[in-house]
């Protein structure tokens, strides 16, 4: 197969959804299913596809990167930037081939799934409609070879999460939810659109190569390495928001109030695989203290949002926080270094937390179904302390969930316990290399709490009694549709697929296929080199391995301590613990805070606004306003009745306006003014004097009514005398209009003759 | 006097320009004068024929191509679609309002 | 050269005279017909820019579609019975001299402009075929959303002229 073949193949996966999407969204009432069977057997026919670029690929062209660029619109030389264009294209290199594996086949395994758990919606058909887009935008993200389209896709992206989180919109938190996600992202979206944009001001183009060859020979935004630190972080930004990065990543938690399977679409494999996906992008150009910046957000964010997943209670928000946590990781790891580790992780993680969401719909499912034949409507599905034995009831559902809770604890013999290893001996490496143990330390504590609270959700769902035995008693295993799925990413989460050798990944394709690129970016701000890091890497593997085993088993030790045998007392550690597990349990309170900070914010400085507004300066203008009235009142009473106190007071303003006039003089000796100009100046002093007796003494009255009111009657009058002239021109009939028109015509002839 | 004997003499450009000037002159009259809706229309094929043998003569004596002539297409082509648009209009306007007299007409629906 | 000057003279009488028969008459069966010679004298004066194909293609569609459209018109909107088919004019005054303004512009224009006159400016040879060629090149896309047009224009125009069935 040619390479151009591959770029034809990779455009028809790309298009293909969007194909689906165009005409579910017409069609699906006219479609039979409303057309559920048209786009996932559209999704199965790209997953093919997708699979046999793939294979042609990493046999035939593994070390071979292919784009295709057409320039889409050429503005030439801009006054002022230089030569500006558009360049559209798309690029088929290893680490696009593999996500288009990943996207695809989690994208068309949901598909099926969402036959079995959508059943009987009302929107069914706009539903996959929307799953199609969303297909798209992630695909596009995926293969394009620029930082504009990769931008419109990524905003695309998030248009069509909005969408699909708010597919229930009925429900407020749903609607709620989706506007949040929205909302988040384009604040992480501001940061990447600046970041780019520096870029281009720099170099003139979009592409990542053009880009990054240009860098390589030293030509960087504004000629410094503290601007190029900075687009690099503001690009981050972006992966922040998409990714769910600590301090933006509030909203994917609340996205769970979206379909289950559009959780382990989004959550798992797409979106927030987009910003790791940026991150790996860019990751040529990114500096020693960009790359710093990122490790310390991806380690903030694994560990704060594995210790709010401890104290959880709703199964989907555990795996909310959970899949926050393990972006944490990937983030953590291409920052450290690792970049062959974090996007490893990427994809491994991608195919056991779909697999877990949609476990976890399974079970949502079957609880929904069996509250729903028991007659009751309060109590939710979705809380884990409902469930517990379901063991028996769903076996296919509990060993899957099993293998993926294994995966996701980094047990031996699982694709999980590859990828984390290899993250966590990339954060050791890292800390013996410059210094920073506290990445390390962060990344095994974060291993062990989530072994322990994976672990803790298995126990608590599937193990011990059954609180309410007659519930249980109606709850079934899911259909076939949505049981293969499961079944598919299980196997998916062994070893045997990534890596011959069950404890090291390095020897696997996957290893062989994807290299960590050259910086490009100046050696004295570059981080460190491969070699070295490889180098310590090497020295540092079978202590992370021990390390990583010790507390993944000490976690699921812990868990089974406390929740199987129950040595340990849950409730009486919480108990003990109440502030910190208060704590926890609210999510660190990031939502009020932000509620507090930025819509109490903005509503404060709203509020101080309109009192500005309606004190000061309506104040200021009724107060000139009132005051002007009352003098004017005032004083042309009292002169028409003689007081000598208005006497008086004329008599003091002439004064004052005599004296401003002479200080006016004054003042200006020192600049060279001359005796004349201060006699002018007291002149001018006296002038205002004389026109302030004058005003009083025809009236401010008089003037106001014949002067100003003369003013505003001829202009009304003026007003109305050109109206009624150019009435008589408005005859309403066409023929006067066109000759108005052929008038005009001619004297354009005449004019330009 | 003698200069635009010769000049009679040898029609050109100029000539076929004053003709669809004039022609274009008179069509212009028609749509100004006249109250019929129809011969508002015809008024509009004299502009348009007189705008066509502009084309024409351009084509023929200043550029030296075709596409002049090619425009010209487009033209009639426009002019046919126009012709019946305008005439199915009149005949709908006339169904419901009982004249085709354009000062007449100051409503859209009856 | 004579014949020539003898054509192009015929054709501009016959054009302008039955155009003016075109504005001025009162009746509008006379005007109609009249037209149908100003279009016969546009297709002579194609004839003598060596413009064979336009000439064909006026008389053909002016004459032979249009100019029947246009009867069909004044036949359906003119009822002979009760209703005179003579069409009054307004504004003839006002609209005279406009029009007496702009035709002496325009030929004002025409005559004093210097016309750059290409010297190889001989003519063509044949013009159907090169005109069969541009249009499916060079004028490809207008072509086609010509062809749109005029069947946009067909529907409509059945659509419109349509008698509504009264409800």
């Amino acid at each position: 197969m040619s390479p151009e073949t591959i770029i034809q193949l990779s455009v028809v996966i790309l298009l293909l959804p969007l194909l689906g999407f165009t005409l579910l969204i017409f069609f699906n009432k006219r479609l039979p299913r409303q057309g559920d069977w048209l786009e996932t057997g559209i999704l199965f026919l790209a997953l093919a596809l997708s699979l046999v670029v793939f294979a042609v690929k990493m046999v035939s062209y593994r070390h071979e990167t292919f784009q295709a660029t057409f320039t889409w619109v050429n503005f030439g030389n801009v006054p002022g930037f230089g030569p500006m264009k558009l360049e559209l294209g798309i690029m088929v290199d290893n680490l696009v081939a593999i996500m288009l594996v990943v996207v695809n086949v989690v994208s068309a395994l949901v598909h099926l799934f969402s036959i079995g758990y959508m059943h009987g919606d009302v929107r069914y058909g706009r539903y996959f409609a929307y799953l199609g887009i969303f297909t798209f935008s992630m695909l596009g993200i995926v293969i394009t070879n620029n930082f504009w389209m990769m931008y419109v896709f990524w905003e695309l992206v998030g248009l069509s999460s909005y969408l699909l989180i708010g597919h229930w919109f009925e429900k407020k938190s749903a609607s709620d939810a989706a506007k949040k996600a929205f909302v988040v992202n384009r604040v992480g979206d501001i940061g990447m659109f600046t970041g780019i944009m520096i870029l281009f001001a720099t170099f003139h183009t979009f592409t990542f190569s053009t880009i990054f060859e240009s860098m390589q020979s030293g030509n960087i935004p504004l000629g410094s390495e503290a601007w190029l630190t900075a687009a690099g972080i503001l690009i981050f930004c972006g992966a922040i928001g998409k990714s769910a990065q600590f301090p933006l990543h509030v909203w994917l938690p609340d996205a769970m109030e979206g379909p289950t399977p559009v959780s382990a679409l989004i959550h798992a494999a797409t979106m927030v695989a987009a910003g790791v996906y940026l991150i790996a992008r860019a990751f040529p150009m990114m500096t020693a203290d960009a790359l710093m910046f990122i490790a310390y957000i991806g380690a903030i964010t694994a560990f704060i949002s594995a210790t709010i997943a401890i104290a959880q209670n709703d199964i989907k928000k555990v795996l909310a926080y959970s899949t926050v946590s393990q972006l944490g990781y990937m983030v953590m790891g291409l920052g450290v270094g690792a970049y062959t580790a974090g996007f490893f992780h990427l994809v491994t993680h991608a195919m056991f937390k779909a697999g877990l969401f949609l476990g976890s719909g399974s079970v949502i499912h079957a609880m929904h179904h069996a509250l729903h034949h028991a007659g009751d409507h309060h109590t939710d599905p979705q809380d884990i302390r409902n469930m517990g034995g379901l063991r028996s009831k769903m076996p296919i559902t509990f060993w899957t969930f099993l293998i993926y809770t294994l995966a996701i604890s980094g047990i031996p013999f699982t694709s999980g316990f590859l990828s984390k290893d290899e993250i966590l001996a990339g954060t050791l490496a890292f800390g013996s290399l410059t210094g920073h143990k506290i990445i390390p330390i962060i990344g095994f504590f974060v291993a062990g709490l989530t072994a322990f609270y994976m672990f803790r959700l298995v126990i608590v769902v599937f193990f011990g009694e059954h609180n309410d035995h007659h519930r249980i008693e109606a709850v079934r295993e899911s259909p076939k549709t949505m049981t293969i799925p499961l079944m598919v990413f299980a196997a998916l989460s062994f070893f045997a697929f990534y890596s011959p050798n069950p404890f090291g990944a390095a020897s696997g394709w996957f290893f062989d296929a994807i290299h960590r690129p050259e910086s490009v970016v100046p050696l004295a701000v570059a981080a460190v080199g491969i070699e070295t890091f490889e180098e310590a890497l090497h020295h540092s593997h079978s202590l992370a391995m021990i390390l990583s085993l010790t507390v993944a088993g000490l976690g699921i030790l812990i868990a089974f301590t406390t929740y199987y045998w129950k040595k340990i007392s849950a409730d009486a550690v919480a108990d003990k613990l109440k502030p910190l597990h208060t704590f926890f349990l609210n999510k660190w309170y990031f939502d009020e805070f932000y509620e507090w900070m930025f819509v109490g914010g903005t509503k404060g400085l709203a509020r101080a606004y309109a009192w500005f507004d309606n004190r000061i300066i309506d104040g200021i203008v009724n107060g000139v306003g009132s005051w002007t009235k009352a003098i004017t009142l005032g004083t042309r009473q009292n002169w028409e009745e003689g007081s000598i106190a208005s006497i008086f007071y004329l008599g003091i303003t002439g004064v004052i306006s005599l004296y401003v006039g002479w200080i006016a003089g004054a003042a200006m000796m020192p600049f060279g003014a001359s005796l004349g100009t201060m006699v002018g100046y007291g002149m001018l002093g006296l002038a205002v004097a004389g026109l302030t007796f004058f005003l009083f003494y025809v009236g401010v009255g008089g003037f106001d009514n014949s002067i100003v009111d003369g003013l505003v009657n001829a202009t009304a009058y003026l007003a109305g005398f050109l109206g009624l002239l150019t009435r008589r021109v408005q005859t309403g009939k066409v023929q006067t209009y066109l000759a108005f028109v052929i008038l005009g015509v001619m004297v354009f002839f005449l004019w330009f003759r | 006097m003698q200069d635009f004997i010769h000049w009679l003499q040898a029609p050109g450009l100029n000539h076929f320009l004053i003709i669809s000037g004039i022609l274009f002159s008179l069509g212009v009259f028609a749509i100004l004068t006249r109250r019929n809706a129809i011969m508002v229309l015809m008024g509009i094929e004299l502009v348009l024929n007189a705008a066509n043998i502009n084309f024409i003569a351009f084509s023929r004596y200043i550029t030296n191509t075709l596409d002049g002539q090619v425009i010209a297409i487009f033209v009639i082509i426009l002019a046919a679609a126009e012709a019946a648009i305008a005439l199915a209009i009149v005949l709908n306007i006339f169904q419901n309002f009982n004249t085709v007299n354009v000062d007449e007409l100051n409503q859209l629906r009856d | 050269m004579v014949l020539y000057n003898l054509a192009f003279y015929f054709f501009s009488l016959i054009t302008l005279a039955s155009a003016s028969v075109v504005v001025f008459s009162k009746n509008i069966v006379h005007s109609a017909f009249a037209l149908l010679f100003t279009f016969f004298g546009v297709a002579g004066l194609y004839v003598l820019m060596m413009a064979d194909f336009l000439a064909i293609t006026q008389i053909l569609i002016y004459i032979g579609g249009i100019m029947v459209l246009i009867l069909f018109g004044v036949m359906l909107t003119n009822r002979t019975i009760d209703v005179q088919i003579r069409t009054g004019s307004i504004q003839t005054f006002p609209a005279m001299l406009i029009v007496a303004a702009l035709a002496g512009t325009l030929v004002g224009i025409f005559w004093s402009t210097d016309w750059k006159i290409s010297p190889t400016a001989i003519g063509f040879e044949k013009t159907a075929p090169e005109i069969g060629k541009m249009l499916l090149t060079n004028y490809l896309l207008p072509f086609e959303i010509a062809s749109i047009v005029l069947l946009v224009a067909l529907i409509g125009a059945a659509m419109i002229a349509r008698r509504e069935k009264k409800a």
